[in-house]
């Protein structure tokens, strides 16, 4: 069955196009959205630089010069009609099969007192205390949506309204990296040291942004997240293995 | 052979023409702001295109070059000197162990760029050998030039070799330079084109007024990750909450505010704030010749002129190209 997908292709200036399919933070609408992007990046056109998916839209980078190039004038006659055609021919044969369930990705965290200042504080906010906080993060399973803001860095959906906390008045200039930090309705992990006005409630060992390997991103959109608590011991030996 | 650092200015990096193919993964495009002047600066020492040149910053890069070899400056005339000379630019230019460039301050344009014969020696990094400064990566150790480093230039291939020899060993220097006003503007008051943005009509029609009427003058927070612009806040008809979605070099942004952002070379990678516009990508490399108090007129051209004018300068690069050999063999 192919998937009758309804898509709008608009231009982003004139070397690159946003796809939306759909509305929302929906995983539905985002297993559209990898689908498209697995099939232009198992076929890409002449001319395709990249894609970048995002919440409900794909954004796709391409060289109007190339695409010129090498596409026939059949396609149309400027490189923005050249490539939304390409697209829409190409999302006309994906299969709602072929979108598998991303990884299931466990990251481990050693949650509140120095890896987690603002853990009490995240309690208090919602009359909850710091082990339900710990309880409620922990169990559940987020979906990654995009990675952006920073490399590696998770835009995570799926979190519990229990534990929403605003972000914090003054941001800090520093948040080292692997903390885990929740900001509204979201939740995620600063993959480098950066400024930030997150509620930090934990930190994980396990490193996000891997400059030297291919991908250099531990996650991608589509993967799944859980987080498991650990003990401080078994932190520090994690962070040795990892450091 | 290497370059001695003797000061990095205000900022000098190490980029080519940007890491592509991993912002998916959140690592930011980077590379030379002005494309087109590096890219020329390139062919004038016989390097691909997309080799890693030298971007230097507004003012104060002095440079010591420990081998003769052929160097060429395009961009910003930041009224450089070789020595105690004025050394001409938008030309292939020999220099002798020992010489030193000095950069002075811009008077015209911001970012220079310097391209040595056999490019720029450091590692790849996911592609590319662009300075990703935020995460401390590619380019010179991940960071600006200062004072004390030594860049090595890498191997030149064997037929270039040998014409940088003939242009080293030859009596007189050239005499003519690429012409690049057709690439590139310097002026103080740049005409920059743009194509309508994806939220274009959700603003109030007295701010898309402004935005085409009124010219918008550059703050001093302007720099490699977003040109800031002063001038008639851009205001939307009522309140826009918008998911984070991919941006790319030239996207003009609207924040809360409603003081205009353009993203450059180091933007992040998605935004979510709304789109008024996208500078074409013909125009980047002159809206990145703006500095601080410079201003810039927005002016809406079609997605059809916008693609011509890209293929036109092309087409002029091509030309470039060629015409450079031939001087190169008459030599």
């Amino acid at each position: 069955m192919t998937q009758h997908t309804l898509l709008t292709i608009q231009p982003l200036g004139d070397s690159a196009v946003t796809i939306t399919l759909g509305q929302g933070i929906h995983p539905e609408v985002h297993q559209k959205v990898k689908g498209l992007s697995r099939a232009l990046e198992e076929q890409p056109f002449d001319g395709m630089i990249e894609t970048v998916p995002s919440y409900n839209k794909l954004t796709v980078y391409y060289s109007p010069f190339e695409v010129y190039r090498s596409q026939s004038a059949t396609l149309g006659t400027t490189a923005f009609e050249m490539v939304t055609k390409y697209i829409q021919c190409i999302s006309e044969t994906i299969h709602e099969t072929a979108a598998a369930k991303g990884r299931l990705i466990e990251l481990p965290v050693l949650y509140g007192g120095y890896a987690g200042p603002d853990l009490a504080f995240v309690a208090q906010h919602n009359g909850l205390s710091i082990e339900e906080v710990i309880d409620i993060h922990a169990n559940g399973e987020y979906l990654v949506y995009m990675i952006g803001f920073a490399p590696g860095f998770p835009f995570l959906g799926g979190m519990d309204e229990k534990i929403a906390t605003p972000r914090k008045e003054t941001p800090r200039t520093a948040i080292p990296a692997g903390s885990v930090g929740i900001a509204g309705m979201q939740t995620g992990v600063y993959p480098l040291k950066t400024p930030g006005g997150w509620q930090i409630i934990g930190h994980t060992p396990t490193p996000l942004f891997l400059p030297e390997l291919s991908p250099p991103s531990y996650l991608q959109a589509g993967d799944r997240v859980k987080f498991r608590p650990v003990t401080e011991i078994e932190y520090k030996q994690l962070k040795k293995v990892t450091s | 052979m290497t370059i001695l650092v003797l000061d990095g200015g205000l900022l000098t990096t190490v980029q080519d023409l940007g890491r592509n193919g991993s912002q998916k993964f959140g690592v930011i495009v980077s590379g030379a702001m002005d494309t087109y002047s590096t890219r020329i600066a390139n062919l004038l020492v016989g390097n691909q295109q997309d080799e890693a040149v030298l971007e230097i910053t507004l003012v104060g890069t002095k440079l010591e070059f420990e081998k003769d070899t052929v160097i060429s400056l395009t961009g910003a005339d930041l009224q450089a000197k070789l020595n105690e000379e004025t050394i001409a630019m938008w030309r292939p230019v020999t220099v002798k162990k020992g010489d030193i460039l000095t950069c002075g301050f811009a008077i015209e344009g911001c970012r220079a760029y310097l391209a040595l014969a056999g490019g720029v020696d450091v590692p790849v990094v996911m592609g590319s050998k662009s300075t990703y400064m935020a995460a401390g990566i590619g380019g010179f150790e991940g960071r600006p030039l200062q004072q004390g480093d030594c860049v090595s230039t890498g191997s030149c291939q064997t037929d270039t070799e040998e014409m940088i020899n003939r242009i080293i060993h030859r009596s007189t220097p050239a005499t003519w330079s690429v012409p690049a006003s057709s690439l590139i503007k310097l002026h103080k008051n740049q005409t920059i084109r743009f194509l309508r943005g994806s939220e274009y009509d959700a603003f109030a029609e007295e701010s898309r007024k402004a935005f085409i009427t009124e010219s918008y003058t550059l703050t001093p927070q302007s720099n490699r990750m977003g040109v800031r612009l002063e001038g008639p806040p851009v205001q939307l008809k009522e309140k826009l909450e918008l998911l984070s979605e991919g941006v790319t070099y030239g996207t003009i942004q609207i924040p809360p505010n409603g003081k205009p952002i353009v993203l450059m070379a180091d933007r992040q990678t998605t935004g979510g704030y709304p789109k008024i516009g996208q500078v074409i990508t013909a125009d980047l490399s002159s809206l990145a010749q703006c500095k601080p108090g410079d201003s810039v007129q927005f002016i809406e051209v079609t997605l059809e002129d916008a693609e011509a004018e890209l293929l036109r300068k092309e087409k002029l690069i091509e030309e470039i190209q060629i015409g450079i050999k031939q001087k190169m063999l008459d030599t």
